[in-house]
């Protein structure tokens, strides 16, 4: 369903060229769940921002789901974005001034927003926070800001949802509490999981690893036994 | 996003910061009120003076002689005596002039007045009965000019408040003598006081039978058979008439004057003098909200202000709408509009504010002058239509910036 034909992106500071991706080629199939991996600067999340279609390639090509999507303007970007991609980001990234149950509508606004409450709702009790849907993030513990990321990623069932070092700011205990979420998505529902990270305890869970470094891809290769990640927290060692 | 949510988001935006949106809409609400009020005080002025001329009367038309010449020497209107006694009352004839209501001829002069060890310098006007409804005379102790006294050219006098006043303090002048230019004549009648305004000139004023005034006070007589008068005062039957009224006129002074080219006489309507008198106060009324449309500039500034503060301190907040699908115009739309009700909010304040202040000033004296004010709708209406224009305009720019901001900088910005 994802299609990158030697994709680069250089960045412009000043008069200074930054090549940020150098030539990725990457296929991603319906149903996996992958991490791409690569210390800071290696041009993950660059090829994180390409695939979720907040940023266009320089040069190369970008087929989502059979279609072009590498030369598209702003407003259709936008439309990709909120149609098929769902987003979880590291710092949540939720509105201070909305409840849970406002934040995860927020996609809805942008698009088709019929039964925008009712979805949302849903969406909240997907990830265990039916509950807590008329709270706002200052309320919420970490993981529970994260979950409600999550549900706002899937509101609108996306074809993929990419995370952005989704685990980065929470203790491990929260951090086992998402993958168990992200992992049954991909298990249960078929979802499309993109997660990139640092850490190779996190990248264990999923079932196949891209390792990248100098805007390149250095290494692709599957993961033999997936870790599972289970509910009360074990199994689960920090650290690279 | 649909226009409701828009709304929706823009409304619950400007509540999450309540102390600075009120200070911003305080900004339009006193621009707005200064607007309203100041327009109401201007154009209040403006139905005062308006007011006061038709006051002297309604549907008056102004007669008088044309510019007079002597050997090239050109003086100015009103300045030939070319309008006799009987000028005036053929105007009057049913058949030629049938717009004309009432004819009123005067003949101004002035002279010393004495009565006893006191006297004054006053205006003096010769006038005939008529001039008292015509040219709405204050009521009079005592009585008018009467036709038998125009005819027998009697010495009697009706006297203006103050001059009353002045020569006889509170006594009671009615049947007491004064001397005009040396000639003795009897009190018939006082003016009541009429205060300021127009009809105040009717206070420092005396009024005798016209006939009395051309053969016995007015010194320059020129031979040319009739009485001389300066301005005939003629009333219309109705507002109406006054286009077919003037051109009566016209025919019967022709006739009468012989004339086959150019007009010896003016005629002039009381409706210009208030046309005229009107676009003098307009420029002021003009003036007076143009002062005041600064103050409403300088609270667009602020408005203009805060959303450049507001759009950089939500940056992220764009970065995530973007991110979960907010096109350019939805970012647009949403800080126009928190923009537009900011202004159109204040706007509405500012027309009750402005109307209370209007309707608290209205009557009331500051530094001697009486306040008069009208407040106006349309005036309201405006304000409103430019105080949303304002939010409009001067929210463009900030929501034009927050729109083109690229997603991924918007994200990362801290």
């Amino acid at each position: 369903m994802i299609e990158l034909e030697n994709v680069t992106k250089v960045y412009r500071m000043g008069r200074v060229q930054v090549p940020a991706l150098q030539g990725v080629s990457l296929s991603v199939q319906q149903g996996e769940m992958l991490s791409i991996m690569g210390p800071s600067g290696s041009g993950k999340s660059t090829l994180m921002n390409v695939l979720g279609c907040l940023d266009v390639p320089t040069s190369g090509r970008y087929v989502l789901q059979g279609a072009e999507v590498g030369r598209l303007g702003d407003d259709r970007l936008a439309e990709i974005r909120n149609r098929k991609i769902g987003f979880v980001f590291q710092t949540y990234n939720l509105l201070p001034r909305l409840t849970a149950l406002a934040n995860v509508e927020l996609p809805l606004l942008y698009g088709n927003g019929h039964d925008a409450r009712k979805r949302a709702l849903g969406a909240l009790e997907r990830v265990g926070l039916g509950h807590r849907a008329r709270h706002r993030p200052a309320e919420l513990s970490g993981g529970e800001q994260q979950r409600v990321g999550i549900a706002r990623a899937l509101v609108k069932n996306p074809s993929i949802l990419l995370a952005d070092e989704p685990t980065g700011n929470l203790d491990s205990r929260s951090s086992y509490e998402i993958l168990v979420i992200l992992q049954r998505l991909n298990r249960e529902e078929g979802l499309t999981v993109v997660i990139v990270t640092h850490e190779a305890d996190i990248a264990a869970h999923t079932k196949r690893v891209v390792s990248m470094r100098d805007g390149r891809v250095v290494r692709d290769e599957p993961v033999k036994e997936p870790r599972q990640a289970a509910s009360d927290g074990q199994g689960m060692e920090r650290g690279q | 996003m649909n226009p409701l949510r828009t709304l929706y988001t823009a409304l619950s935006s400007l509540g999450a910061n309540k102390l600075r949106s009120g200070l911003t809409l305080l900004g339009i609400v006193i621009g707005v009120a200064a607007v309203i009020s100041l327009m109401a005080i201007g154009r209040g002025a403006q139905r005062a003076i308006t007011a006061n001329i038709e006051a002297l009367g309604t549907n008056l038309l102004f007669v008088r002689p044309g510019a007079s010449s002597q050997g090239g020497v050109f003086g100015g209107l009103g300045s030939a005596s070319t309008l006799t006694l009987d000028d005036a009352f053929a105007i009057l004839d049913p058949v030629y002039a049938p717009s004309v209501a009432a004819v009123a001829p005067e003949l101004r002069s002035t002279g010393q007045v004495v009565a006893g060890s006191k006297n004054t310098f006053t205006q003096v006007v010769g006038v005939t009965p008529e001039y008292r409804f015509v040219r709405n005379v204050p009521a009079a102790s005592g009585q008018f000019v009467t036709w038998g006294q125009v005819d027998n050219r009697s010495e009697v006098v009706v006297l203006g408040s103050r001059v009353s006043e002045t020569l006889f303090g509170f006594r009671d002048p009615v049947g007491q003598t004064v001397r005009i230019n040396g000639r003795q004549f009897t009190v018939i009648g006082v003016l009541k006081s009429q205060g300021g305004g127009a009809q105040g000139l009717f206070d420092d004023q005396v009024l005798v039978p016209i006939t009395t005034a051309y053969y016995r006070l007015v010194s320059q007589r020129t031979a040319q058979g009739g009485v001389n008068v300066q301005t005939v005062n003629v009333q219309v039957r109705s507002g109406d008439a006054m286009g077919s009224a003037v051109q009566e006129i016209a025919t019967v002074l022709r006739l009468r004057h012989r004339i086959t080219g150019e007009d010896d006489f003016n005629v002039s309507s009381q409706q210009e003098t208030i046309e005229t008198l009107e676009e003098t106060t307009n420029t002021f009324v003009v003036f007076l909200g143009a002062i005041a449309s600064i103050s409403l500039l300088v609270g667009g500034i602020g408005i203009m202000n805060i959303m450049l503060v507001s759009v950089t301190e939500r940056t992220r907040e764009i970065g995530i709408r973007k991110a979960m699908g907010a096109k350019r115009r939805d970012v647009l739309f949403q800080f126009v509009s928190e923009a537009t009700l900011l202004s159109l909010g204040g706007g509405g304040l500012g027309v009750l504010l402005g109307f209370g202040l209007s309707q608290a000033l209205s009557g009331r004296n500051l530094v001697g002058q009486t306040f008069r004010t009208a407040f106006s709708g349309d005036i309201a209406l405006l304000a409103l239509i430019v105080s949303a224009a304002i939010g409009l305009f001067f929210g463009i720019y900030p929501a034009v910036r927050a729109a083109r901001l690229h997603p991924i900088e918007a994200l990362r910005y801290e």
